[in-house]
């Protein structure tokens, strides 16, 4: 039999590779999913201890606004989330509506104003903005921000408005950069068709840019605001850490994260106390389930409209 | 003159058949590429395939060494030493190192040019430094490359020029010593200076090789193949010996392409 | 001429917008430069922290973090080359592919603490790591791995299918065409992505305060055993980071020079990711040029 013939009815070394390095490289990826899995299999499984071993109803937790769990009252213990949930709320919301404008405003310099030395300078800005560890805005906003509020409205300086200023300033240039990229891809022919018809630049925007941008702003806003529900050590830094609803944005409150990061190390595994904090972070895993769903149904939406 | 719809020249059992489709279809989702090509690849031979651009010329070549895997779906038979080449049992690496192919824009790797040339060798078995040695400067010289390029071997291929960087990928291809050597308009990225040497390597390599080149240049296809298929519409209307083709072409369309081109 | 004047008044507005957002990014850094670079001194780098006096410094906490990057990265590459190989090269379009991909983007989307908190109870209590380096490098494994694979997919996307064609027409097997061409093409643009995901993961403090730890035993530079208790490079170990410390020392408050100190930390922090960027940019585009070199 001729040889040639042969070798290809045989299998080749290269067949064998082949064969490995897919094996290797699908293991990586069944890794990183078996993690993903894995994450909301354990915080999903500590998290409703709360409700199964320790008998607490899941409205009374998300409506309550008592959180003292070492204490009981009536047979269970008072782990009421609500000022957690509400502070976590309140600050993500007021330092996502404070960011819009200057995202929005900032994005327009790069992409419609001034594109050259917009983007030469506001670029970079963004990075480094992106690049400052969470820790440094928390060690400044406390520094900074708690005592210039602490000057300005009086009392303590820790609470909601501290913390709404440094997560301002952190979800600014993921919102930015995010709605360059949006803007940037509305057609040039949108731009020059709108101006040919006697428009001024400010109405072209308003009225043309910025509609057809409108998911791919929101995307980056959505995006924002996880970035913001999520943050923890800053905002543990500066909101003053107490578990009760907020009623003044300068007296101290609590988030979610701040909490979390404040008790953990306090509590007992498998104690009430301990489980109650695990109830959070499964709150916290599912809101960040939450804005990714959002963020998937805004661009179906999007993609839609086209 | 009388006209067909189609002329599919028969070789008698002197000339050497060195691969041979039958029925082939071939499909991109529900899109038919080609419908039931036959043709007939002869040994030793240049066979170029010409047509209008969209009618399958680079679909059909793609899938003679099933670099279509995953991409069509391709149905019927490419006979290849009495194997069909289009079924489970044949190992697609093997049998690419002896159907090679080169694409219309270079794409030598990012390596030296002797890297270039060597890195196929030794994922094939051939480690050997001397042998090694020997097939990079016969490759080289059979591609007419070697006097350009022999003071420059450890030099990055990617500062070749165009022209270069195509005989470089040809010189990649012959060096494993293939039997038929796959050409999807390589000179078409190229000037016409490079375009005359890679001409004259390519009628040089064919007392050795079998090859096969898809052509947009009419008039390259009548300087160097001795045969030429025609395709329109995703099959071949026309093949025959290049002389006759271009000379007394058999099928309307034919000519019309033909007169059409060279006006 | 109502629209004449909006036009101006808009335009003047986002100037001042976009000087706001200059002037932020120039206080902060001048806040940090101003207040932190008067502690940077060969001994504030290389001194160990004091808890309750001032005048210590945070040299173990520094090698820590480096320490911790270093085993992060080793075992976080790998695998987002691997998973990021996959995705690009192999997955067919399809419904398993956009789960996985959609698995990807929730972990990268995923709050750090999350993630810190996952780590403590996969690392540190189920499989019994405690408090150590390699807890925390694990955990920051995970925090890494979406973004690596994602960066390095991009990498490997860019590179034009033009070379795998190349590959795989010499009969070469797909996986050492992407290996040993496509992989060598994309280093440029790999090494600078990598570089940037280590200044993310440098700066880390929340997925560490419970797998790392938050205390940072005396080292002894002379014992490199791996094996010893007081080994730097033991990875059993706790260790509290830069990033760490900074968050420790603020909220505990019983460090009496802590604002000194978190503000000389927080200038070596930001230098060292702004020595990442520049570092990434630069070695991207050295990479290449040596790539495309004559
Ligand atoms: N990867 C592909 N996916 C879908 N359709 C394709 C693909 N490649 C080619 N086609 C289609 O198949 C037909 C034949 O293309 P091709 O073989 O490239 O023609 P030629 O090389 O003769 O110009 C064209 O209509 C082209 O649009
Ligand atoms: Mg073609």
């Amino acid at each position: 039999m001729d040889k040639i013939r042969e070798s290809i009815l045989t299998t080749s070394r290269a067949s064998k590779l082949e064969r490995r390095g897919k094996i290797i490289s699908l293991t990586c990826l069944g890794g990183i999913c078996l993690v993903v899995v894995a994450i909301f299999g354990f915080i999903a499984y500590r998290g409703l201890m709360t409700f199964t071993s320790d008998h607490v109803s899941i409205i009374k937790f998300l409506t309550g606004t008592e959180w003292n769990p070492s204490v009981s009252k009536n047979g269970a213990p008072l782990v009421g989330a609500l000022p957690m949930i509400a502070g976590s709320f309140l600050i993500t919301i007021l330092a996502t509506v404070l960011a819009i404008p200057f995202a929005i405003g900032t994005a327009l310099m790069m992409t419609d104003i001034t594109p050259k030395t917009g983007t030469r300078i506001l670029q970079p800005v963004l990075e480094l903005l992106v690049g400052i560890p969470s820790v440094v805005y928390g060690f400044i906003g406390l520094t900074v921000v708690v005592p210039a509020i602490r000057t300005v409205f009086g009392g303590s300086g820790f609470g909601i408005l501290s913390g709404t200023f440094v997560l301002f300033v952190m979800v600014l240039p993921t919102i930015t950069s995010m709605t360059v990229d949006s803007l940037s891809s509305v057609p040039k022919d949108y731009r020059s068709a709108s101006l040919a018809l006697g428009a001024t630049r400010w109405q072209t925007i308003y009225k043309v840019v910025l509609r057809s941008a409108t998911p791919g702003i929101l995307t980056a806003i959505v995006f924002g605001m996880a970035r913001a529900f999520g943050e923890a050590l800053a905002v543990q830094m500066v909101v003053g850490n107490a578990t009760l609803m907020p009623y003044s944005l300068v007296a101290p409150a609590s988030t979610l994260t701040s909490v979390l990061t404040t008790g953990i190390g306090n509590t007992v595994m498998g104690t009430v106390q301990n489980d109650a904090l695990w109830s959070l972070a499964l709150i916290l895993l599912l809101m960040s389930l939450a804005f990714n769903l959002a963020i998937h149904l805004i661009a179906r939406r999007g993609a839609m409209k086209r | 003159m009388e006209t067909k719809d189609r002329y599919i020249l028969q070789f008698n059992s002197d000339q050497e058949i060195a691969l041979e489709t039958k029925q082939l279809k071939i499909f991109y989702g529900d899109y038919e590429a080609i419908s039931a090509a036959d043709l007939q690849i002869p040994r030793f031979k240049i066979t170029a395939l010409i047509g209008a651009s969209g009618s399958g010329k680079s679909t059909f070549l793609r899938s003679l060494n099933r670099m279509n895997d995953g991409i069509a779906n391709v149905q019927g038979q490419i006979w290849y030493r009495d194997l069909d080449l289009n079924t489970k049992q044949i190992d697609v690496y093997a049998m690419r190192r002896q159907i090679g192919m080169v694409f219309q824009r270079p794409n030598p790797f990012p390596k030296s040019i002797y890297e270039n040339i060597t890195f196929a060798l030794e994922r094939h078995g051939i480690t050997d430094k001397k042998q090694l040695k020997e097939r990079v400067e016969t490759a080289l010289k059979q591609a007419a490359l070697w006097d350009e390029v022999k003071d420059k071997l450890n030099k990055s291929a990617l500062a070749l020029s165009g022209g270069q960087a195509q005989r470089l990928c040809i010189a990649r291809a012959i060096a494993l010593q293939p039997d038929i050597l796959l050409l999807d308009e390589p000179a078409s990225a190229l000037d016409p200076i490079s375009t005359a040497q890679l001409e004259e390597t390519l009628i040089n390599l064919k007392e050795h090789y079998t090859i096969v080149i898809v052509t947009h240049n009419l008039p390259q296809a009548a300087r160097i193949s001795d045969y030429t298929a025609h395709f329109s519409q995703g099959t071949v209307i026309e093949f025959n010996d290049t002389k006759d083709m271009f000379t007394q072409p058999k099928v309307a369309l034919t000519n019309e392409y033909i007169s059409g081109d060279f006006g | 001429m109502n629209a004449k004047r909006n036009d101006k008044i808009a335009t003047g507005l986002l100037y001042t917008i976009a000087g706001i957002v200059i002037l932020i990014l120039v206080l902060l850094l001048g806040f940090i430069i101003i207040r932190g670079l008067p502690q940077l001194s060969w001994s504030f780098l290389t001194s160990p922290s004091k808890a309750f006096s001032s005048g210590g410094g945070i040299g173990i906490q520094l090698f820590n973090s480096l320490y911790l990057l270093i085993l992060t990265m080793l075992i976080s590459l790998p695998i987002a080359l691997g998973a990021s190989i996959y995705l690009n090269e192999y997955a067919k379009p399809g419904m398993i592919t956009n789960a996985v991909r959609t698995m990807i983007e929730i972990l990268s989307s995923l709050p750090s603490v999350v993630v810190g908190l996952f780590g403590f109870l996969l690392f540190v209590v189920q499989l019994n790591l405690s408090f150590s380096i390699l807890s925390g490098a694990l955990a920051l494994t995970v925090f890494n791995l979406p973004l690596l694979t994602r960066s390095i997919e991009g990498s490997l996307k860019a590179i034009s299918n033009d070379q795998r064609n190349g590959g795989l027409a010499l009969g070469i097997s797909k996986w050492e065409t992407v290996t040993k061409i496509i992989l060598p093409a994309a280093v440029p643009s790999i090494v600078s992505g990598v570089i940037l995901s280590a200044g993310r993961v440098f700066g880390e403090a929340a997925a560490l305060i419970y797998t790392a730890g938050q205390s940072a035993p005396a080292l002894n530079f002379a014992n490199w055993n791996p094996f010893n208790i007081d080994s730097p490079i033991n990875p059993m170990r706790p260790a509290e980071t830069l990033a760490v410390h900074i968050w420790k020392i603020n909220s505990e408050g019983i460090m009496p020079d802590a604002t000194a100190v978190s503000a000389g930390s927080a200038a070596v922090l930001i230098i060292v990711v702004l020595l990442f960027n520049l570092l990434a940019r630069w070695l991207g585009r050295a990479l290449y040029k040596c790539l495309t070199a004559a």
